[in-house]
């Protein structure tokens, strides 16, 4: 059986920790520089150049892109034949968030819920773990800021909404955002499984590529025709107006219970940051 | 596109008064900063009737906890963070001489009535455009609150930051005219 020692865990998670919130991937950039290219607002097209700019300048001057480091969400994908020696996984990847948050000047955001005292290294980490098989360990970390999290919604929708109540809820979740999700955004859409399922879904469609379709033609088509009406609502970058609104809109499914028709969406400003790496 | 218009801080009430909701503008001076919990310490203080860190008369606040300030640099990444959350505190602080707030996002009515009613303003900068906008600041001094690490309350000295009039003493509201111009049947 493979070994992995989770010291390597902990380097890995506190250099991608590191690079994701200074390097923003090229498919995000992408859609950035189409948005810029398609929008017609002139304060729309100002704030989009200010967008790219300062991905340019994040890098250059090695600081991160955004001041808000975020609450750091790990996926772990654990082969099935792989032995993690050397110490407690969940240990390790907290080692890491706190390693990468202090050498890389990242913005420690973590404290408690209620007495509201700040942890002060930003752990511990949000850590959702699948068990795969193989025999290799893939670790995803995924920085996300407050300002897109705190106006992301989950809802259990009646069977008898349908496909045209689940538009309206994302449509409702993206227009009560308003500028407060720091729009251009990426929007997750999780549809099905439970109440916790659905919320997952949503933050798993952020890891897609960006921009990317689902493989099942009926869902990419609901992901176009959202995109399209989410661009409708004219709330543009920033919420001061425009045409881009949605860079892209990303749905997960899962079956369902016959009673049920769960729906979350998180919404994902224009920072969609995430880092992977394959030990 | 609107002309970029340089803007001194801190600003006479007439200066602010004629800002209007679109402008573009280039603003250079003084600057506090505070976001959620620094708000809740100020409240406490204006109740207690103690003095504040920092004067609020004509002044200007920015809501932002800046990332850690790496060696050899002024500050870290400083971006705005959501208004909205600080709603509750916003119609005391203008009450008490506050006149410009830069953040990012829409307000509530209640505090958009509020800018008109003390004639300030609300500016936008661009919410994770952060790394950019740590260069518009040539100082950086920590006045208060150190224990609140990001929320620590900071005096910055900040060059031409690029920020939008969203709100202006009129009332007029970006947020919602932006959106309507450009809004279509679905």
């Amino acid at each position: 059986m493979r070994e992995l020692n989770v010291d390597q865990v902990t380097a890995a998670v506190a250099q991608l920790s590191i690079e994701a919130c200074r390097y923003l991937g090229e498919d995000v950039r992408a859609l950035l520089e189409q948005a810029r290219a398609e929008e017609k607002s002139a304060f729309g097209c100002f704030i989009l150049e200010q967008i790219l700019k300062n991905l340019e300048v994040a890098a250059k001057e090695q600081l991160p892109i955004c001041q808000d480091t975020g609450m750091t969400v790990v996926f772990l994908e654990v082969g099935q034949d792989l032995h993690l020696t050397g110490g407690d996984l969940t240990m390790a990847v907290n080692e890491g968030v706190r390693r990468g948050y202090q050498e890389g000047y990242l913005r420690k955001s973590v404290l408690t819920p209620l007495s509201r005292i700040n942890t002060n290294d930003n752990t511990p980490a949000v850590i959702h773990t699948k068990i795969v098989p193989g025999d290799r360990l893939k670790i995803t970390v995924a920085p996300k800021g407050a300002g897109s999290e705190n106006m992301s919604r989950v809802k259990m929708l009646q069977p008898a909404d349908g496909i045209a109540g689940v538009k309206q809820f994302v449509l409702e979740t993206v227009t009560a955002a308003g500028g407060c999700a720091c729009p251009p955004l990426i929007v997750g859409v999780g549809i099905g499984g439970t109440m916790e399922k659905a919320a997952l879904l949503a933050k798993e469609a952020l890891l897609r590529p960006a921009g990317s379709s689902h493989s099942d033609p009926a869902v990419a088509n609901l992901e176009k025709e959202l995109r399209v009406l989410i661009n409708k609502t004219g709330l543009g970058p920033q919420g001061l107006g425009g045409k881009v609104t949605a860079l892209a809109v990303h749905i997960q499914t899962y079956p369902t219970h016959i009673a049920a028709l769960p729906v979350a969406v998180n919404l994902q400003c224009h920072v969609a940051r995430h880092r992977s790496l394959l030990l | 596109m609107p002309k970029l218009k340089a803007f001194r801080t801190p600003a006479c009430p007439e200066e602010v008064a004629a800002l209007v909701s679109g402008d573009l503008i280039h603003l250079s001076g003084v600057v506090y900063t505070a976001r959620d919990a620094a708000h809740l310490r100020l409240m406490e203080q204006l109740e207690a009737e103690q003095p504040l860190p920092f004067p609020l008369l004509n002044q200007t606040l920015f809501y932002v906890g800046p990332s850690p300030t790496p060696p050899g640099k002024i500050i870290g990444a400083c971006g705005p963070t959501t208004g909205r959350r600080m709603d509750v505190y916003t119609p005391s602080l203008l009450a008490n001489g506050l006149k410009m707030i830069i953040g990012k996002g829409p307000r509530s009515p209640e505090v958009v009535a509020a800018f008109r009613r003390y004639q300030a303003a609300y500016l936008v900068a661009i919410g994770g455009a952060a790394a950019l906008m740590a260069q518009c600041v040539k100082k950086a001094q920590l006045l208060a609150y150190p224990e609140l690490g990001p929320e620590a309350v900071y005096r910055l000295e900040v060059e031409k930051m690029p920020l939008i009039v969203a709100i202006d003493a009129q009332g007029r509201n970006l947020f919602e005219l932006g959106p309507e111009e450009y809004a279509e049947e679905g």
